[in-house]
């Protein structure tokens, strides 16, 4: 078989067509590249990367999320900076749709589920008592996998957030509420001559981005998006995807996904979440280069699901 | 316990991604093995005066070549079908570059075979065949450890072969400070000694090429680029 022989032999030639390559036992230390997954074990609470910045948006400690006796989110510190793009990534019931969820309160609904921790937005506590919900989601809007217009016009399901938050005084001034949020979801050139159009008549790329309007129209600061792009085509995905790098410019932008490869495009940091803990996070080109954690690389080399 | 192959190319989902990820690294040594047997029949053909062996490697070339093409072909067809990410990225592009040093130092054989022709012909005199054989078998050495540091992801002895080079820059230039001295001694050595000259030329750029092979085992296994960095930067990106 292979030996380490290092003088002129045809050695090479046993290696290359040799099925396996023997390793004798302790002669190497274990790297990364070795580790595998099943046998990684996570210690709750602790996260590889940097999970924390300067400048946070989001201040979350400690989160611990249940639905009844299940824990959905086991002890996760994050922050999420102010004016960047944070993919979460995991497989299937990691628990990163559930994490979203809170930073708006979309658990509220949920009688069983229950969220301990710290969770701050502009150092604000968001589960206080004394709270807004509404307010709270007019801050932080929300954008869902499918596309789900009302069953109104164009125009009125971009101008329905404005006027029951009382946003604009006058039909002027709703006008141009609604066309800056269609211009800045893109959607203008498509929707001006047609604003009285029922919204269910437009496409599902181009409903997602009236539903992206919608959010963008209370002038919100963070928008959470759950798989925006799941039940889109390939161009109207290149398109939402256009309009997170801008709309990056202005808001916060949490963005759950189950493309890798979107995680990759659109994100500044990516968090892989797995079994209700979060394991990495780290700058989206080091998480797609060279992740630190095992997990990490086993998901996003597609070698468990 | 599962084989080292399983768990570093395989272990997808996909059957497919694993077979092709097995083949890639298989014709990458491949490439590799062939490479490693021209620049030592190469050496060989020179010191023994062999035309035959020197025709064979000059043929042998072809060969080196057509592989190079084959491998990127299927290095560009993983990328465009899986978008390899991680680590899988990291082998699929290393191989890209790897195999453009396996190809070069086909071609250094293939110039050191054709001088090994043109010296034959010039008459049978073995001056300067010490250095080349010495030379020779140490770069051959460097070029098949990087090539089985390769194939067992092994960046210490990646780190090895680096350090090597030095070694080789070294023995370079006191065989050039012999072959001046005979230069000087008689003047009718300078055409010989110049084609010797071309060969350890050709011989130490092996040890650059194989040198460069280990700097991408380095980053296939520990995710950072040490081209162009100290030693020391090196050692504790392997030491890690």
């Amino acid at each position: 078989m292979n030996t380490m022989s290092s003088s002129i032999s045809a050695a090479a030639y046993t290696r290359s067509k040799g099925a396996a390559t023997p390793v004798p036992d302790g002669q190497r230390k274990d790297t990364v590249m070795e580790n595998k997954p099943e046998d990684t074990v996570i210690e709750e609470g602790k996260t590889v990367g940097q999970p924390f910045t300067a400048d946070p948006k989001f201040k979350l400690r400690n989160v611990d999320v249940s639905y009844g006796a299940d824990r959905a989110i086991k002890n996760i510190s994050l922050d999420i900076g102010r004016n960047e793009v944070i993919a979460f990534i995991g497989p299937s019931g990691c628990g990163k749709s559930t994490f979203l969820r809170c930073l708006n309160r979309m658990n509220d609904s949920i009688d069983i589920c229950r969220v301990k921790g710290s969770l701050e937005l502009d150092d604000q506590n968001i589960y206080e008592s004394k709270r807004d919900v509404v307010e709270l989601r007019a801050r932080v809007g929300m954008v869902f996998q499918k596309p789900n217009p009302f069953p109104k016009s164009i125009y009125d399901n971009v101008a329905y957030g404005p006027r029951i938050h009382g946003l604009a005084n006058r039909k002027s001034e709703l006008d141009d509420i609604v066309e800056n949020s269609l211009r800045k979801a893109g959607l203008w050139s498509e929707a001006k001559d047609r604003l009285d159009a029922m919204a269910t008549s437009m496409s599902g790329g181009q409903q997602q981005r009236l539903c992206i309007a919608r959010a963008v129209a209370v002038s919100p600061e963070v928008i959470l998006m759950d798989e925006p792009c799941s039940a889109l085509d390939p161009i109207a995905t290149a398109r939402v995807e256009e309009l997170i790098a801008e709309m990056s410019e202005s808001y916060t932008i949490v963005i759950v996904t189950h493309s890798m490869q979107q995680a990759a495009r659109v994100s500044n940091r990516t968090a892989y979440f797995h079994m209700g803990h979060l394991v990495e996070v780290n700058k989206t080109d080091t998480v797609f280069t060279s992740p630190q954690h095992p997990l990490t690389e086993s998901y996003i080399t597609g070698r468990f699901g | 316990m599962p084989n080292n192959k399983d768990q570093v190319y395989g272990g997808h989902i996909s059957e497919r991604f694993n077979n092709e990820l097995l083949e890639l690294k298989t014709r990458f040594l491949e490439m590799g093995g062939l490479v490693e047997a021209q620049t030592g029949s190469a050496v060989q053909a020179l010191t023994a005066n062999d035309s035959v062996l020197a025709e064979q490697v000059r043929a042998g070339d072809r060969g080196v070549d057509q592989m190079e093409i084959g491998i990127d072909e299927e290095a560009i067809l993983i990328i465009a079908r899986r978008q390899p990410a991680a680590r899988d990225l990291r082998l699929v592009i290393a191989v890209i570059k790897m195999v453009v040093d396996l190809e070069r130092v086909g071609d250094e054989a293939k110039k050191i075979a054709k001088l090994a022709l043109k010296l034959e012909k010039e008459g049978q005199m073995s001056l300067g065949y010490v250095e080349v054989r010495n030379i020779g078998r140490h770069v051959h050495a460097m070029l098949h450890d990087s090539l089985d540091a390769f194939a067992r992801l092994d960046a210490e002895q990646a780190l090895r072969v680096m350090k090597e080079d030095k070694r080789v820059d070294e023995e370079y230039q006191a065989a050039a400070r012999t072959l001046l001295t005979h230069m000087m001694e008689d003047t009718r050595n300078i055409s010989r000694c110049m084609s010797i000259m071309w060969v350890l030329r050709a011989l130490e750029r092996v040890g650059d090429h194989a040198c460069n092979i280990a700097e991408n085992v380095i980053f296939m296994v520990k995710g950072e680029d040490v081209r162009h960095t100290p030693m020391e930067e090196t050692e504790r990106v392997v030491g890690r």
